[in-house]
């Protein structure tokens, strides 16, 4: 039965609705693995009590001849960032430790509709600021492909979780690159749907108008099943887009027979050229980009001339939205509160702040109130925007002439832990072809593009839409897919070492 | 260069209700520095006949029927509060002595 947790989750679906193997089984087989692998990878910071009451009653209601969805009975982790009534939400910080939410968050209240099981919540840097998520105020995450590198930032838990098969399916956030630097770095593939395309609700907001909710998973189709399933017009965030959106999945399954590919014209971005990468990094890209013009895509090269100003303003425009939103924990209502003997509230607060968040987030809150302060609002905050808005002309220009962009995903592979904990800077600098996604709030997905030759480990390519053109990232994103995994002769997951064997992973 | 001097810092951490220890102050002090003059170059490009973007996709005039929602109740506005009692957040006290 160990078999089970290595099928993607639509293999799984079949399996399910054919009733070859109960929701039952297939949670227990990634609760066993979670059992044993976690304690090396550490994806997970809570693991669901009651998962196999929940498979039971899947199981239950699919004897009745109920009506299921397609991924009814399919095990899913959930980033801790999103709130859940069942387990405890902390959004990786000490702060809110233990905290249990009234309600849940959309995607995940919509994931339950939809018979989705969930597994528990998982790792991220805290209130996800972090390409590594070592800003977890519980430990870092460790990358199944090497247990001493980092899994990616914010949601590295996430990403690992489906890496080291320990879900089929997770639920993740990107504000500027958390679900697809992760997917880059683990091997796995990450979407940051248009922003408004899937529901903020109860998920703990970061910077509110960069963050959206995205689905993480081991292929594309099984993204493209999982963003089905949690997106569309929800009535409690008042961002969310009032659109109807086609199936993901069929675009998913369209895409796969390469048809896709024939004319299709693919930006690359003058600016960002193959020495602002990896050595190993950048071949892989090219070798993909090799691998669509064989089947008829046309490349086209585009100038996005303020792409260079987006992680400037990025670093301002997050900061100031996340003081603002953290500013919440006031230890009144929720969250930690420390005594201050014949302290006021407000020393209480400051105390209880000072103690609860750890180093990045009052970094960036600092920061932010920085920004936001008299007399540099315009300097910083101010120009900040006007370059938001110059980077969606960018976007908009290209898209006259193209369908999609394609870049590296990250510009290395899995860095050591540690190795940029101490420099700030450099840590944010990760994301330099992920946040213009956000900052723009078109879609981006990342899928596995092959592995580094100097250090055989993965890298991603990045595909990038016009907004509410996110069907066109799955149709593509699995007819590149398609091609790699043939050219593979197998998923590059098969290449991963083995984890938990002996005690330990290599 | 930026002007980010320990006391600015400390200022800061004030406006922002957080009690930063002079250690704390100190490191913040020299990495703020740094981000700063990273990402003040923002303003090479923000010329005044740019307009700003506050929202990726501007929606106007978002509203929902003026019904009543779905509401929590009150012990569940109360589970998570660090302190409470009839049915209201306790809190010490909203004023020092020389206030």
């Amino acid at each position: 039965m160990s078999d089970i947790i290595r099928l993607t989750a639509a293999e799984l679906s079949a399996k399910l609705a054919s009733g070859e193997v109960s929701s039952v089984e297939a949670t227990r087989a990634h609760l066993d693995r979670i059992a044993a692998v976690d304690g090396d990878v550490h994806a997970f910071l809570h693991v669901s009590d009651h998962a196999l009451d929940v498979a039971a009653d899947i199981d239950r209601r699919r004897a009745d001849g109920e009506r299921l969805g397609e991924l009814a009975g399919v095990p899913l982790a959930v980033k801790d960032v999103l709130v859940t009534t069942d387990m405890p939400s902390t959004s990786g910080s000490r702060i809110l430790e233990g905290f249990l939410s009234p309600y849940d968050a959309t995607p995940v209240a919509r994931s339950r509709a939809a018979g989705l099981v969930p597994l528990g919540k998982t790792n991220m840097d805290e209130f996800a600021m972090g390409s590594s998520t070592e800003h977890s105020a519980y430990g870092p995450t460790h990358n199944p492909w090497d247990l001493d590198r980092i899994p990616g930032g914010s949601g590295g838990g996430s990403a690992a979780a489906v890496a080291a098969f320990e879900a089929p399916l997770a639920l993740g956030s990107d504000t500027g690159g958390s679900i697809r630097q992760p997917a880059h770095v683990t091997g796995t593939v990450g979407v940051k749907p248009t922003y408004g395309g899937v529901s903020r609700y109860g998920s703990i907001a970061l910077a509110s108008s960069l963050d959206q909710v995205g689905p993480v998973a081991r292929t594309v189709l099984d993204a493209a099943l999982l963003h089905d399933v949690i997106g569309g017009h929800d009535p409690h965030d008042a961002t969310s887009l009032e659109q109807d959106w086609p199936s993901f999945a069929a675009a998913a399954r369209e895409g796969a027979n390469g048809q896709a590919l024939k004319g299709l014209r693919v930006g690359v971005i003058r600016e960002l050229p193959d020495t602002g990468f990896q050595t190993g990094v950048a071949e892989s890209f090219r070798a993909s980009l090799a691998l669509l013009e064989a089947q008829g895509a046309e490349i086209v090269e585009i100038s996005a001339p303020h792409f260079e100003y987006g992680v400037a303003a990025y670093y301002l425009i997050l900061p100031a939205e996340a003081s603002s939103n953290l500013a919440k924990f006031d230890s009144v209502r929720f969250g930690l509160r420390v005594d201050v003997p014949g302290g006021t509230v407000e020393d209480v607060m400051a105390r209880s702040r000072d103690v609860g968040f750890g180093d990045e987030v009052k970094r960036r809150i600092i920061l932010g109130t920085y920004a936001l302060s008299a007399g540099y609002y315009d300097a910083y905050y101010g120009s900040a925007q006007k370059v938001r808005t110059l980077i969606q002309r960018d976007f908009d220009n290209a898209f006259a002439e193209v369908d999609v962009i394609a870049t590296p995903s990250a510009p290395t592979t899995a860095f050591r832990l540690g190795e940029q904990l101490d420099d700030p800077l450099q840590m944010y600098l990760n994301d330099v072809t992920t946040i213009p996604v956000n900052l723009a709030g078109v879609p981006g997905i990342s899928i596995p593009s092959g592995l580094a030759a100097e250090d055989g480990l993965p890298v991603g390519i990045q595909f990038i839409a016009p907004a509410r053109e996110d069907a066109r990232l799955y149709r593509v994103g699995a007819a590149l897919e398609a091609l790699l995994v043939d050219s593979w002769g197998g998923p590059l997951l098969d290449r991963a070492p083995v984890l938990g064997a002996n005690g330990g992973a290599r | 260069m930026s002007e980010i001097t320990p006391e600015l810092v400390r200022h800061l951490g004030v406006l922002a209700r957080i009690q930063l220890d002079d250690g704390e102050v100190e490191r913040l002090t020299g990495q703020l520095s740094a981000i700063v003059d990273n990402i003040a170059k923002v303003s090479e490009v923000a010329t005044p006949d740019v307009p700003a973007t506050s929202h990726p996709i501007a929606l106007e005039n978002v509203f929902r029927p003026d019904v009543v929602g779905e509401m929590l109740t009150i012990a569940q506005v109360l589970q998570n509060a660090p302190d409470a009692t009839e049915d209201r957040f306790k809190v010490t006290a909203i004023l020092g002595e020389e206030q």
